[in-house]
């Protein structure tokens, strides 16, 4: 099998599932109960935390366990809208945002808030000048997604950060999901006041994330209850899943700093290869994420060569899988002004650390011989 | 480019006369102690200050670790250069361009190379153009700047500095000699231990457990503590005093008013029999005059009557308040609050006397005879070394 489609979730290493089962059998007291069982539960939640905040380099308190980047992001933007409204009701984002950011933003305007969706260009990228003539004087919230899904597009965050920190009312929420592990984000540096993590994008477990909470940074919980979590996020810690979070956390963070020059030697090739193609268009920019390439076959339908590959046993994706039900053209391809037959038959490889260049030799081959295939069944 | 010093200025111990050379080699040692992880980063004293020389590490953790040093005044990142006007502008560039929270600079420029062609006031108008030639965004503001960027022209090379971080202060650890901490687990005694380090002070912790009244827990959060207070000295030793058979005999024979005072007379007793034997000079105590009914001035007449070893107590004219900022700002008030029975709270009489006398205290005392007892605890003291190095429990490694 080869598996290219990292982004939309990766294979759970052996190791963090052997952590989760043995906490789950042998550290499964509730850490608030006070007898010595749950101390030592608590013992290990508390290392948990500690290794997470080293591993991100923030303070231990501003680690909140969630159960994902969905959760984290509608808990960082309906939190902060619902905190911060009397200050004003203004939020900007960009219209190439993660379906849980876009739809929480969406959902937010129903009840009357008015949102800013910055337009991206070509690149992907927003203009940081439109960021900052779109800041008003009630806008309490821009929220950004680091690294782009679909097309692997980083936007500035340094930048946007220095914005955001030159008005001290405004919060600053980065999506950082698909960046995690790939491409390094200091929060501190950057000025980012909440920050969305995900375990299972970095071969961690479904269910289990972080959510990076400013010390100063106030948001309002969308569950209440026993008041765990800094009484941000109510509810019985989840202390194996919080163990296999920041397993696959170190585990990233190591395999980052040894390998990511081999990751993106083979995304280059990769990227090289695919422009070579007959017939085929790389939508993903020069500058973007070392792991995530978007192309397009204009002329084919990408289900039909989805399920070619698939037949050799090679998996990759359309658009993202979040949204992948939806019919038509990908949102974000429109957004960065691609015409719609490139939107409408684009492709996504995702590539993992684990990828090797004879899965992507092996893949190129499969890819070709598909359209050759295509085009002489529509001729 | 990139910042590869920091820069740290001394506290007050700058003010000391012939024996600030011991200041200055305490606090070096220390500063090297603590750095100890990171290979290669060197810590160098010159004329009236320290710089320490990163060596390609990233500065952030070792400021980090450093701000928490007491001794220093404030630290601040800097940029060696030679002494060439082209070089200084380029890392003045990268000073103000690294910069977070700037809106208005200023360039403050001390030329004590007289060497140097360019004289202080033109070098800071040459480098103030050239700053805002080369970004957007930024304005001189020499009023009131948001940062000021220090260049020092000396002999060897110039240095470039930018934002000023401000230290603790104090004296190093190690100068003042040594105290034995009363560390109940609650907010005050580790702000009074804080406090006393504050001042070179180096500390050992006793602690009083009653098991089962108080837990393994209560104890756990004693040595978290001590491990949070780490990160301002080096490892602290915590002496772990069983207490419960003494603590259990206080309370059955002694009238119900005076139970808790006994009960802190004999907490001193033993503590004076520790630092007796560990060559510990005094005590710190987390009292706070009129907190509770512990800490009225007739209770402290009675309780410190049974010992002269002198009893530091940092905290004796702070508000609550006072005492809980300081706790969060030193990251123990977490910790502090979480809701274990201690030794204090587990047998708190109905009514405590706040206006005990020393000689109905001492007369109580003499019905029965204590000694046994408290040899026997002092015999059962367990001693645990908390260092400040990162170590997670060795169960919990493999899972994480």
């Amino acid at each position: 099998m080869i598996y290219l489609d990292n982004s939309a979730t990766t294979k759970t290493d052996p190791d963090v599932l052997r952590s989760f089962q043995q906490v789950s059998t042998t550290f499964f007291a509730n850490p608030s109960s006070i007898h010595s069982l749950g101390g030592q539960v608590e013992k290990l939640y508390t290392k948990a935390r500690q290794q997470a905040a080293e591993l991100l380099g923030v303070n231990q308190n501003e680690i909140i366990f969630t159960a994902g980047g969905t959760e984290g992001n509608n808990m960082a933007i309906k939190g902060a809208a619902l905190e911060h409204q009397n200050r004003g009701r203004h939020i900007i984002t960009t219209e190439i945002e993660h379906p849980s950011v876009y739809e929480a933003c969406k959902g937010l305007e129903k009840l009357g808030f008015d949102i800013t969706y910055l337009p991206v260009n070509e690149q992907g990228k927003i203009s940081v000048d439109e960021l900052k003539s779109a800041i008003g004087k009630d806008t309490i919230l821009i929220s950004v997604i680091h690294v782009n899904n679909e097309m692997g597009a980083i936007q500035p965050i340094k930048e946007i950060g220095d914005i955001a920190a030159k008005h001290p009312k405004l919060l600053f929420h980065v999506d950082d999901v698909q960046g995690l592990g790939k491409v390094p984000l200091d929060l501190r540096r950057n000025g980012v006041d909440l920050c969305t993590y995900s375990g299972h994008k970095i071969h961690g477990l479904k269910g289990t994330g972080i959510l990076y909470v400013n010390k100063r940074t106030k948001i309002f919980p969308l569950f209440h209850g026993g008041n765990q979590e800094r009484a941000l996020r109510s509810g019985t810690e989840n202390v194996a899943g919080a163990v296999a979070m920041v397993k696959a956390l170190r585990l990233v963070k190591e395999k980052e700093k040894a390998e990511i020059d081999r990751l993106y030697s083979n995304r280059n090739y990769l990227q090289k290869a695919l422009k070579n193609m007959d017939g085929v268009i790389v939508n993903t920019p020069e500058d973007a994420a070392p792991h995530i390439i978007n192309f397009s076959v204009p002329g084919t339908k990408p289900e039909v060569i989805i399920h070619m590959l698939g037949e050799k046993d090679i998996f990759i994706s359309t658009k993202s899988a979040c949204s992948s039900k939806e019919k038509d053209e990908s949102r974000i391809l429109t957004a960065c002004g691609f015409n719609k037959d490139i939107a409408i038959s684009a492709l996504r490889v995702s590539l993992s650390y684990e990828t090797t260049k004879e899965e992507i030799n092996e893949f190129l081959q499969a890819l070709q011989n598909a359209i050759i295939q295509f085009k002489q069944v529509m001729e | 480019m990139q910042y590869d010093h920091i820069l740290i200025r001394y506290g007050e111990m700058a003010l000391k006369g012939k024996n600030i050379k011991k200041f200055i080699l305490q606090l070096q040692q220390n500063i090297q102690q603590k750095l100890k992880e990171f290979t290669n980063v060197k810590v160098k004293r010159t004329q009236g200050r320290m710089f320490v020389i990163l060596n390609g590490h990233d500065p952030d953790p070792i400021i980090e670790k450093c701000r928490h040093i007491f001794g220093i005044q404030s630290l601040s990142l800097a940029i060696k250069v030679e002494n060439d006007a082209e070089k200084i502008k380029e890392a003045a560039l990268y000073a103000l361009k690294e910069s977070s929270h700037v809106r208005k600079f200023k360039v403050t420029v001390k030329r004590i190379n007289k060497d140097f062609p360019v004289r202080s006031q033109e070098m800071n108008q040459v480098l103030g153009r050239h700053l805002l030639i080369n970004t957007d965004d930024f304005t001189v503001d020499v009023h009131q700047p948001d940062m000021e960027i220090k260049v020092e022209i000396r002999q060897e090379a110039t240095y470039i500095t930018s934002a000023v971080i401000p230290g603790f202060g104090g004296l190093p650890v190690g100068t003042s000699g040594k105290s034995l901490l009363l560390l109940s687990g609650g907010i005050d005694s580790p702000v009074a231990g804080f406090l006393a380090m504050k001042r070179g002070v180096q500390l050992e912790a006793i602690h009083f457990h009653s098991p089962p009244f108080t837990s393994e827990r209560a104890k756990q959060k004693v040595l978290d503590l001590s491990k949070q207070l780490t990160a301002f000295g080096g490892s602290i030793k915590v002496h772990i005093v069983p207490f419960t058979k003494l603590q259990q005999e206080i309370f059955r024979e002694i009238p119900d008013g005076y139970a808790m005072t006994v009960m802190r007379r004999m907490m001193l007793r033993i503590s004076e029999i520790l630092c007796e034997k560990e060559g510990i000079l005094s005590m710190t105590t987390g009292e706070n005059l009129g907190q509770v009914a512990s800490q009225t001035m007739e209770s402290m007449n009675v309780i410190n009557a049974v010992t002269n070893y002198p009893i530091l107590r940092p905290l004796i004219a702070m508000d609550k308040s006072e005492i809980i900022d300081i706790s969060k700002q030193i990251g123990t008030y977490e910790t502090s609050i979480l809701p274990y029975e201690d030794c204090c709270t587990i047998f708190v009489p109905k009514s405590p006397k706040t206006k005990p006398k020393r000689d109905k205290a001492a007369y109580f005392e003499s019905k029965k005879d204590f000694s046994g007892l408290i040899n026997e605890a002092v015999d059962g003291i367990e001693t645990i070394k908390v260092s400040p190095v990162k170590k997670y429990d060795e169960a919990f490694d493999d899972l994480l």
